[in-house]
């Protein structure tokens, strides 16, 4: 039996399985998606984003508790980062969820993020895309630990949670451009601590700004560990979602994020064709830009070019695996 | 446990290392993790004080190809029987289990005849880790 008729049949090793083959990119993988990506589209994809050991684990840990109390199922992708150096990766989300084990209501999954910046791994919006059409009702994405620019989860998340701790910063910090800006909520984490009060106000000051029309962003002080502000926060969620819902702005994101998806897989097949380097052509620009005969934009052109003079052709330049 | 084929050339190996039972210590987890993160592998780490249902079931959703207990409390001869029973009861037959820690040599083949492949004791060379699991995580064709 394939792994879609054991995924309806409720094997509950169909799902892990199917997980693998889409990040493996494996044919199996990318024909499952086929099937998968029809039935989905009805998950509330909520992302937890903020930098490295702002409590974002310890955060999920706690939603899904009170995601579970509101008798709602639901599942997590817990996104760390791989070594640019060999590869590998130490996936640690998951230590904090770890008491979670025996509710078949739960599902935790972690991704190594395989050389893409900004957050997330190639294969996220696949995954989210097989968690959505196995019936969960909210799925939880946790990225990489980011700073102010990891803003990839926009991309792949209808809410956006933006964490922040006291303690990391001035107030222009909060003034900044970047990943304050796509929160559709902003959560000062570990309020127990001194300048918790501070942030939160500089925080309220700068989403003064943010938000649409019909959105107001909070700011909400929550200690994850102790769960202080969860209810607020699970709350504040749900109620972006009928926002969503309501007002238009979540065909929008959705559009959007569709938009997002093919432009980052064909950059993605484009790289994977580059790094494959079976095509002479390019290794020979390569070398040229390599040994400053040649700028990386002219590299460029000439590759566009290669592509512009094989119209129709699926693989017109370089591999003619892995596209 | 399975018949030994090497993975998929190009797909990083997916490790589970976890510390069943009460003992608090994670040194020689930890350190095997960076190690086995440098040899290329993806390790999902879980931290101390793993019941066999923990274990087995973060295998299950993690889909590992390799578990990796960690053992120095002396209660591997009651906790493990009861971790490969909670895999065998999730159909994890086919994941490779190795341990390491502090299991007198006594002990090896009977914890062996329980199904776990390997144990790795003090002074082992994580290069030999490294090859032993490359060369025994199990192959796999999965079909959609």
């Amino acid at each position: 039996m394939g792994l879609i008729d054991r995924l309806d049949a409720g094997d509950p090793r169909a799902l892990p399985r199917l997980l693998t083959l889409i990040e493996n990119r494996d044919p199996a993988g990318l024909s499952a998606l086929n099937v998968l990506y029809p039935r989905g589209g009805r998950a509330h994809v909520v992302g937890i984003t903020g930098p490295p050991g702002s409590g974002k684990s310890t955060l999920v840990a706690a939603l899904i508790a009170a995601i579970r109390a509101s008798g709602r199922t639901v599942a997590v992708l817990a996104i760390d980062p791989s070594s640019p150096v060999t590869g590998g990766a130490v996936l640690g989300d998951r230590i904090r969820m770890m008491e979670l084990h025996a509710d078949p209501g739960v599902f935790i999954r972690s991704m190594a993020s395989r050389g893409r910046v900004g957050g997330l791994a190639p294969a996220a919006a696949g995954a989210v895309a097989a968690l959505d059409a196995a019936g969960f009702p909210i799925i939880l994405v946790e990225t990489v630990g980011t700073g102010q620019d990891g803003i990839d989860i926009i991309t792949l998340a209808q809410t956006v949670v933006v964490v922040q701790v006291p303690g990391l910063g001035d107030g222009v910090q909060a003034i900044k451009a970047g990943q304050l800006e796509v929160g559709d909520l902003l959560v000062v984490n570990k309020c127990d601590l001194p300048g918790s009060e501070t942030l939160a106000r500089l925080l309220r000051q700068s989403a003064e700004d943010l938000g649409t029309e019909g959105w107001d962003v909070p700011v909400l002080p929550i200690s994850a560990a102790t769960g202080d502000g969860l209810p607020d926060l699970l709350g504040a969620i749900d109620r972006h979602r009928s926002y969503l819902l309501a007002s238009g702005e979540g065909d929008r994101r959705s559009s959007a994020a569709a938009s997002a998806a093919v432009m980052t897989g064909l950059r993605a097949a484009i790289e994977r064709r580059i790094a494959a380097g079976s095509s002479e052509a390019i290794a020979r620009l390569l070398d040229d830009v390599a040994a400053r005969r040649m700028t990386p934009d002219s590299a460029v052109a000439g590759l566009l070019a290669a592509l512009d003079r094989a119209p129709g052709s699926g693989h017109p330049v370089g591999d003619q695996r892995g596209g | 446990m399975t018949q030994p084929a090497p993975a998929a050339p190009g797909r990083p190996i997916r490790v589970l290392i976890a510390k069943p039972g009460l003992d608090g210590h994670d040194r020689g987890a930890k350190v095997l993790t960076r190690a086995l993160r440098d040899a290329g592998f993806e390790v999902v780490y879980t931290g101390l004080f793993q019941t066999p249902e923990m274990i087995a079931s973060a295998a299950l959703q993690e889909d590992v190809d390799v578990i990796g207990l960690s053992i120095l409390s002396g209660a591997h001869l009651a906790l493990f029987p009861r971790i490969m029973e909670a895999l065998r009861a999730r159909g994890l037959d086919d994941v490779l289990v190795v341990a390491g820690g502090t299991i007198p040599g006594e002990d090896i083949p009977v914890v062996r005849d329980m199904g776990v492949a390997a144990v790795f004791g003090p002074g082992t060379s994580f290069a030999e880790i490294v090859e032993f699991l490359r060369e025994h995580a199990p192959a796999r064709d999965d079909a959609a």
